[in-house]
């Protein structure tokens, strides 16, 4: 009796140290350094859907389609099943994925230009098709891969390498609200906006995160989470001052919230 | 049983096993599509009428990623839009079927039949060092064969294939024999993903960023083209051995060519036939062979002269070659061979 007692406190005491390590390495993100630039927001949404794999216990069924972009190397972050896919057609290399491997958890990551401009037509149709996929939109508002050109989303007064004097709507077209436009197709389901620029809002990109990921382990259908990200290197900005830009301009256009759900 | 080649080409696709198929509309080829509209639902497969070109062949991507047998068809609009993906599923080493039904170009063209696809679908098509294998079948029954071939070449090489047919062959009706091909087990692929359980992850891409090591990855696909040359060219040859005139057509062409040659043989005139039916890797050793023998060679297509760039390749000079061509929709008529062929004759 005496050493059953002793070993159960003795569990009860390595369950509290356990208790006690509060942040891990999710077992979905490899140990390895990142490339991105200080700053940057991708690395804390790769970990935020790293997070909620594990937290799913989903790692051995999900498979990730990379984009081409910042992110393109992401499989070398990943420790899942991953793809490369064309730079905009990730949603139909989702699309070809699922619909064979119903089982599994399909999601693509996208940044901007490669979500809003090149894929257009792939993202829209995916998303009207009520694929059961689920989305990463990386939104930081400009190409950083290539050296900071003009993205889609890039706001009307903001200075990039092509918009030397800042976007003209003239010129240049509006932002596109991406999100907004698939609110009106019945085959998307979950439709969110977050941003990763505070701690509190990367908690809320969590939840909404693992919500898509819920969307399509329910076979609901379509979802995607729209992340507001930083880019400081190309918006010529520290981190603090990138930061405090999502606060006070970009999430003004580009409103933080749920946009439709099911 | 009487079928068109479109349907033919897709029930040798069912027969290989196919298990996904995304297309776009474009004629001469929406026989096809539809085909595997109906088909796909019966055999429990996935059909997705795409949005674009672009996406369907990269859901074919996708497809081929997972792990199943997938087929994509267009006609040559179609077939530019895709060579984007081609290039990617090339460079992923990700196995897959491309029909082309053939049309008339450039640009829009019209819907009639043609071979002006061929530089682009044997010499490479999209961006970077690689090649697909072609194969060119001249009838309806062939169309439904070497499609069953085509699936699996592509999962023996990893590599896509395409079939290069054109307008006429897709529409034209022809008696059909269906082979059994019951219990044949598909072949393994440890590189598929299919999420990670009880292994490690898999990665599939063709970004090499590391200093030296895209060469090492272009080495190592050339490495398997040139197996694919050693191991996988297909002609077909008729009259040769004593031919003063051989004549060189693939698909629709080479049938034409092959009832000029008739006439040619009626009429006394020594002509033989050699059909490429793997246009890549393309039988130069059966021309080059032959071609210190015979006179003259010529190329008949319905193209302004492509094929017969790589007939001299292979001739290296050791005979004349000519070439006869239709474009823009136009077929060649075994009349118009024969006076090609009594021309060549009475020059020498």
């Amino acid at each position: 009796m005496k050493k059953k007692r002793l070993k159960k406190i003795k569990n009860t005491a390595i369950r509290k140290a356990e208790e006690v390590l509060a942040f891990s390495r999710p077992k979905s993100l490899r140990d390895v350094e990142l490339h991105y630039c200080a700053g940057c927001g991708h690395s804390i949404v790769h970990r935020l859907i790293c997070e909620t794999i594990d937290e799913f216990g989903i790692r051995e069924r999900v498979i990730g389609v990379a984009p081409v972009g910042c992110a393109v190397i992401a499989y070398d972050y990943w420790d899942f099943d991953v793809t490369e896919a064309a730079h905009g057609r990730t949603p139909a290399v989702a699309t070809g994925i699922k619909r064979v491997l119903p089982g599994n958890i399909v999601f693509t990551y996208q940044g901007d230009g490669d979500l809003a401009a090149i894929g257009t037509a792939e993202i829209i149709h995916a998303a009207n098709r009520g694929e059961n996929i689920t989305v990463i939109f990386v939104n930081n508002g400009v190409y950083g891969m290539t050296g900071g050109q003009m993205a889609p989303t890039t706001l009307a007064g903001q200075k990039t390498v092509t918009t030397l004097e800042g976007r003209t709507i003239r010129n240049d077209g509006y932002p596109i609200k991406i999100l907004e436009m698939l609110s009106v197709l019945p085959g998307a389901k979950y439709l969110e906006r977050v941003s990763v620029h505070s701690a509190q809002e990367i908690l809320r990109a969590k939840r909404a995160i693992s919500k898509a990921f819920k969307t399509q382990i329910d076979n609901k259908g379509f979802s995607i989470v729209e992340v507001l990200s930083m880019c400081p290197t190309y918006w010529g900005m520290t981190s603090i001052q990138s930061a405090d830009r999502i606060k006070n301009e970009v999430s003004t256009f580009y409103p933080i919230g749920v946009i439709k759900s099911y | 049983m009487l079928m068109c080649g479109n349907d033919a080409c897709g029930e040798g696709a069912i027969l290989a096993g196919c298990a996904f198929y995304a297309g776009y509309p474009i004629t001469p080829q929406n026989e096809l599509t539809a085909y595997m509209a109906k088909r796909m639902g019966e055999t429990g497969g996935v059909f997705i009428q795409a949005e674009s070109e672009l996406a369907a062949i990269n859901m074919v991507f996708g497809a081929s990623v997972a792990g199943v047998r997938a087929m994509t068809s267009s006609s040559s609009p179609g077939i530019s839009l895709k060579q984007e993906g081609i290039s990617y599923l090339a460079g992923c080493e990700l196995p897959c079927v491309i029909v082309n039904m053939q049309r008339g170009g450039p640009g829009l063209g019209n819907i009639a039949p043609a071979q002006g696809d061929y530089f682009q679908a044997v010499k490479g098509g999209g961006h970077g060092d690689y090649k697909i294998i072609v194969l060119a079948p001249a009838s309806a029954q062939e169309l439904m064969d070497y499609t069953y071939i085509a699936f699996d070449l592509a999962d023996k090489y990893r590599n896509p294939v395409m079939i290069l047919g054109d307008g006429l062959l897709g529409q034209m009706m022809e008696p059909i024999q269906i082979k059994s091909v019951e219990g044949r087990p598909l072949v393994d692929k440890p590189w598929a993903l299919t999420g990670c359980k009880g292994r490690q992850a898999r990665f599939i891409r063709s970004l090499f960023l590391g200093d030296g090591a895209l060469e090492e990855h272009n080495k190592k696909l050339q490495e398997k083209f040139n197996n694919i040359k050693k191991n996988e060219i297909r002609a077909e040859t008729l009259n040769i051995k004593d031919a003063d005139i051989i004549l060189v057509a693939y698909g629709s062409v080479a049938r034409i060519a092959r009832a000029g040659m008739e006439l040619g043989r009626a009429k006394g005139l020594k002509v033989g036939l050699i059909r490429p039916i793997t246009l890549w890797p393309f039988p130069e050793k059966t021309i080059a062979d032959i071609s210190g023998k015979a006179k003259k060679f010529l190329v008949v297509e319905m193209s302004a002269g492509q094929m017969v760039e790589d007939v001299m390749l292979a001739v290296k000079g050791r005979a004349e070659v000519d070439f006869y061509g239709r474009m823009g929709g136009g077929i060649p008529t075994e009349e118009e061979i024969l006076k090609k062929i009594e021309a060549l004759v009475k020059q020498s």
